[in-house]
């Protein structure tokens, strides 16, 4: 890798070893998966949401592969907040000495649970706390995610950062009509980053079964398709607060990461590229970002941010 | 191909019963894989499993009756639907010349798959089938038909050997030649097996089972404690002496 240029992410004030990051929901259910993408060579990992009680989550199928990315509804499977927070102090600890950061991501059906989660998961110290929600695949039984309404995603932040003190980041829907409003409200309550997005919601029939594949009917469309849905939200989320924004959505390749960074990201979420290439894509997307940055002479990825915003 | 959507929909095309709970179901399909390798089975409205390939072509699936899903399979009759997506995962690497392949209860579907892949070669298996009695004792006859030596140990002595497969198979080592180990069954079947392979320096690939939902490295639902997903990395696991 070329000397002169670094990768090294600053967010929220933590380091990041690089601005990939493993994204919520994709192979961080243990400590010893967190790990593993951690050595892969991710900058900083999600564990998987946890909910103040167990969750089962829906029955199978769960989660499908079509052409162009993944259709998931899992239901928010998780072991629990007590239970998920000896999960995450194992993993800080196994990530320590890789100088790789941890975020725990949070679940609740109401603002308190939201608070209620985060101050158990918050004992075990992970970098940050990420607040979901944004999950499109639960309404059946919380009704509309809190992301759907600027003033409940707020009310929920505000609930969260009134408990605990390490950096909270919100993260965002693109299933609603103006993702920057709800930005915006989110950066009014306190929230210290943005992700952004989650799945979009999305559906596919067996038409030999004539029924939804999902035993859910419904479910969150992630991978290479919904990339330009992703950028297009980041770069209206940049323009509208000041808070960093970590971005998701189909990135790839490095291309696809520099893409984010442009519309405005400061780190970018990796998640359904697992599928085609395992954990080993993070390296590989670094270099390629590395050999972009070196081509187009970016010393940093500082430089890139927001660099779209012409 | 039914490329629209993720799965096959295919069509049973014969059942065989081979004891009091397990059944043999030969699809309509066929499909490129290894042995050791499985199948997501779809029964729509009722659930998604992981199935390991009993053969491929056609798909062939060899199913105990345990719980809700498999009672809905073994309800289906000849010429009704179900749904598959698959191969997934990686299967068995032919190695040695006089490989042991120890199976435990319905653990001789992948087993029997390879056997016949192995004979495509200059290795002459054994195979040993464990089970807890003479009833759960399958596939005696399709092993039979291929003209492989097949000892039986069963842990109460009603049909075989009496004793638990690694056991009876660190006997096999003893008095014949043996090259490698392979293994699918109960986990603590695999870790005896494992220990023996240990203990013999013999190279050992065996196949683990786990609840799934994805099958394809992304949702980690089946990591074993170490980070290893059964679905991806497996669900054949390699020892190396």
């Amino acid at each position: 890798m070329n000397p002169e240029i670094t990768l090294e992410t600053n967010l929220c004030g933590v380091r990041l070893p690089n601005p990939t990051l493993l994204a919520s929901g994709i192979l961080g259910t243990s400590a010893a998966l967190l790990e593993r993408v951690a050595r892969a060579g991710a900058g900083a990992v999600t564990a998987k949401s946890a909910s103040l009680e167990p969750r089962a989550g829906h029955p199978n199928p769960t989660v499908i592969s079509w052409e162009a990315g993944l259709l998931n509804a899992v239901g928010l499977a998780n072991p629990g907040a007590t239970a998920q927070a000896g999960i995450l102090r194992d993993a800080r600890s196994k990530l320590a000495t890789l100088g790789v950061p941890l975020i725990a991501s949070v679940f609740g059906g109401t603002s308190e649970e939201f608070a209620g989660v985060a101050q158990v998961l918050a004992e075990a110290e992970p970098d940050f706390l990420e607040l979901n929600i944004s999950c499109p695949n639960v309404g059946d039984e919380f009704g509309r995610p809190f992301a759907a309404d600027p003033q409940a995603a707020a009310e929920v932040t505000r609930a969260v950062k009134a408990v605990v003190d390490v950096p909270v980041i919100v993260k965002l829907s693109p299933n609603v009509a103006d993702i920057a409003g709800v930005a915006r409200a989110v950066e009014e309550a306190g929230a210290d980053a943005i992700a952004a997005i989650n799945t979009v919601r999305g559906m596919a029939i067996d038409v030999r079964a004539a029924r939804p594949v999902l035993a859910n009917r419904f479910g969150g469309l992630s991978g290479p398709a919904i990339k330009p849905v992703a950028v297009r939200c980041v770069f209206e989320c940049f323009a509208a607060v000041s808070i960093p924004i970590i971005g998701i959505g189909g990135v790839s390749n490095g291309l696809d990461a520099a893409e984010m960074m442009m519309a405005g990201a400061t780190a970018v979420g990796i998640g359904s590229a697992v599928y085609q290439n395992g954990p080993e894509v993070f390296a590989r997307i670094t270099h390629e970002l590395a050999t972009f940055m070196t081509e187009e002479s970016y010393r940093s990825v500082k430089e890139m941010r927001g660099a779209a915003h012409k | 191909m039914n490329s629209q959507t993720s799965h096959f929909a295919c069509r049973i095309e014969r059942v065989e019963r081979e004891n009091y709970r397990v059944a043999t179901f030969t699809l309509d399909l066929a499909l490129d894989a290894a042995p050791g390798q499985f199948v997501m089975l779809w029964l729509p409205g009722v659930e998604e499993r992981p199935l390991s390939l009993m053969a491929c072509d056609p798909v062939t699936l060899t199913v105990a009756r345990v719980g809700p899903f498999t009672t809905a399979l073994h309800e289906r009759r000849t010429g009704e639907r179900v749904w598959v997506r698959g191969p997934y995962g990686n299967g068995f690497r032919q190695t040695g010349e006089h490989p042991l392949l120890v199976a435990g209860g319905y653990g001789v579907a992948p087993l029997l798959f390879l056997t016949r892949r192995l004979q495509a070669t200059s290795a002459h298996p054994t195979v040993l089938i464990g089970a807890r009695t003479a009833r759960d004792v399958i596939f005696v006859e399709r092993f039979g038909a291929l003209d492989v030596p097949v000892l039986v140990a069963t842990d109460d002595g009603s049909q075989g050997t009496q004793g638990l497969a690694p056991d009876v198979a660190a006997r096999a080592i003893e008095s014949q030649p043996v090259s490698s180990l392979y293994a699918c069954g109960p986990e603590p079947m695999l870790d005896g097996v494992a220990a023996l392979a240990r203990r013999h320096r013999l190279p050992a690939q065996l196949s683990y089972e786990r609840k799934m939902r994805c099958a394809f490295g992304v949702c980690g639902t089946c990591a074993r404690d170490d980070g290893w997903l059964v679905c991806r990395d497996g669900p054949v696991r390699f020892e190396e002496p």
